[in-house]
């Protein structure tokens, strides 16, 4: 599904401010894999899903999608088959555009954009019955400008249009950290199902440790832009957060440093 | 004095109908791409130049009026390929545009003004009566191509061109190339521009180098007017604004040339002040309901601890 060999990203090589956010990254995601990522501040969690997404470009090694070499593609053509949700729950929709109009562009992801209506009566109809599934009444306001959303709405809208093409990969950086606790909690209940029921195979860096262990099926640890730790489904239905602290603390010798942890 | 004032409405509306397309053009750039083109004040010029050029050398006016359409097109691309692909920053790439764009018109019209007196253009020879007809007619053929604009912003390229300028970063992760969406619209934007000046020098009789001088300030003073006026809650609403803030502009400015000690060549100072008033205004209103709201709750605030 995803392979990343050997991945190496710099920032301001060779210069006094070099810093290696991405060193030697080895990854291969099977088909429907649901990993969770933690690791401390500046392990370069959101510089990985960056290489995936083609945001960036690794200084070396190659990414790999269905058996495609998509290394040097660029992101827009990638995103033909990766969805993304960001932290920021204003980075995924557009917020001067409707909702039924940000799903319509969502619905062409990776298809030419020509001269047909992009909100057809059928469509509507379609991202009606879809934002129900959302259960917080978007259905209803379908011609509202999203900019009046609250953060949650506009997350769990950003989720659907990320996800609701079925895309080969979803990758989630964090998307619930800027939202508050009884928000957050919708968004990661939402998330949990459209990936089960969808069977996505999905990437998400969170810093909320209980999160990390109950979601998916697989759990990696990021330290200094390497992946330090790997825990399969097995090992991961016995798991605690303090034993999984303390096995961050015992390979990468210091403790788990995040601004934005939460234990559980 | 209110006689000649009436009298000089239907002119005022005729322009602001001609002019509306140049505005809808810059409202294409400024407000939904948030592109500061200033491209405009060459495009409006070439478009006037190739329909003038081709009229006088025998071709039909309509025909002419299609061919300036396309050169603001391919001025526009231009534009949008120096700054999408040539990394140029966005004003300057639009200033280049238009200095360039200064050599080219002369090259077209050959010399610096050429008339179209006593030729056929798309404009017939009307009497007083048929006066009105005329310009229902204009006005249906600009909200004919206001509704097509309408329109084309509602297809699958017309949103994700709109998303560029609300959010690139958003549209390029559902897979759209934002280069090619603001090459478009620039481009969309200068074919509008150089319609107008088409109609524009068919309606006045002649092609000047300098009639686009100033056409970015008047295109911004008449978006802003209409956005103020008459709202841009939707689409259809922001563009129907746009094309009677261009009348409204139109008029404002015959009503200013009624007075007494002000000259005709006042007119651009004039725009320009009327575009900073209007950007001025609600930055200020609202820093003042901000600071008058601060100082209440203050107040509020002071009274409940002296309690
Ligand atoms: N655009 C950039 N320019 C320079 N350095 C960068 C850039 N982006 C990231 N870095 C550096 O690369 C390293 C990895 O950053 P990254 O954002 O991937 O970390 P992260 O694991 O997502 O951290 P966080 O938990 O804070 O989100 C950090 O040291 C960061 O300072
Ligand atoms: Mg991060």
């Amino acid at each position: 599904m995803l392979r990343l060999t050997n991945i190496y990203k710099l920032f301001n090589p060779g210069s006094v401010d070099e810093k290696t956010a991405l060193a030697g990254i080895n990854l291969q995601l099977n088909p429907g894999d649901f990993v969770t990522v933690i690791g401390s501040n500046g392990a370069g969690k959101s510089t990985l899903m960056n290489v995936i997404s083609g945001a960036l470009q690794p200084d070396m090694g190659e990414v790999v999608i269905d058996g495609r070499d998509v290394t040097r593609m660029p992101e827009f053509r990638r995103s033909a088959f990766i969805g993304r949700v960001f932290q920021d729950p204003m980075a995924g929709t557009a917020p001067r555009m409707t909702i039924e109009e940000n799903l319509a562009m969502a619905w062409k992801r990776g298809q030419p954009r020509g001269l047909k209506f992009g909100v057809t009566r059928r469509k509507r109809e379609f991202f009606r019955e879809q934002l129900a599934r959302l259960g917080i009444g978007l259905e209803n306001r379908l011609f509202a400008k999203v900019g009046l959303l609250s953060g949650g709405e506009r997350q769990a809208l950003s989720l659907l249009m990320a996800t609701f093409t079925n895309p080969r990969i979803l990758l989630l950086d964090e998307h619930t950290a800027a939202l508050d606790p009884a928000r957050a909690d919708l968004i990661t209940r939402l998330t949990e199902t459209i990936v089960r029921e969808q069977k996505l195979t999905t990437l998400m860096v969170t810093h909320n440790m209980e999160q990390a262990i109950r979601l998916g099926n697989r759990l990696i640890m990021m330290d200094k832009g390497r992946i330090i730790l790997d825990i399969d489904s097995e090992k991961k239905k016995t798991l605690t957060v303090e034993r999984l602290l303390g096995e961050f603390e015992q390979i990468s010798g210091h403790k788990l440093t995040d601004d934005r942890i939460v234990l559980g | 004095m209110f006689g000649a004032l009436w009298s000089s409405m239907p002119g005022a509306v005729e322009l602001g109908l001609l002019y509306a397309l140049m505005a809808l053009g810059v409202y294409i750039t400024f407000r939904i791409l948030d592109f500061p083109d200033l491209t405009v004040d060459g495009s409006f010029t070439t478009g006037g130049a190739i329909a003038a050029v081709l009229i006088t050398a025998g071709y039909h006016p309509w025909l002419a009026t299609a061919a300036a359409f396309a050169g603001g097109l391919a001025a526009g691309a231009l534009t949008g390929l120096l700054h999408a692909k040539g990394k140029i920053n966005g004003l300057l790439s639009g200033i280049l545009m238009m200095i360039a764009l200064y050599s080219i018109n002369l090259r077209i019209l050959g010399r610096p003004n050429v008339s179209l007196l006593g030729m056929d253009t798309i404009f017939p020879r009307v009497g007083k009566d048929e006066k009105w007809l005329l310009l229902l007619v204009i006005a249906v053929v600009i909200l004919i191509i206001k509704l097509l604009l309408d329109a084309f912003l509602k297809t699958d390229l017309g949103l994700a061109l709109r998303a560029t300028g609300d959010n690139a970063k958003m549209i390029a992760s559902f897979g759209a190339n934002t280069d090619t969406t603001k090459i478009i619209g620039v481009s969309l934007s200068n074919g509008l521009v150089a319609l107008s000046g088409a109609f524009i020098a068919q309606q006045g009789g002649f092609a000047d180098i300098s009639m686009g001088i100033g056409m970015i300030v008047i295109g911004l003073a008449s978006v802003i007017i209409g956005e103020a006026i008459f709202g841009a809650k939707t689409v259809f609403r922001a563009t129907l604004a746009v094309v009677l803030g261009s009348i409204v502009y139109r008029i404002v400015v015959a009503l200013a040339l009624r007075v007494e000690w002000l000259e005709s060549s006042d007119v651009k100072l004039i725009t320009a002040i009327i575009v900073i008033i209007a950007l001025v205004l609600p930055t200020a209103s609202r820093a003042w309901s901000v600071r008058k709201t601060a100082r209440k709750r203050s107040r509020e605030l002071a009274g409940s601890e002296g309690r």
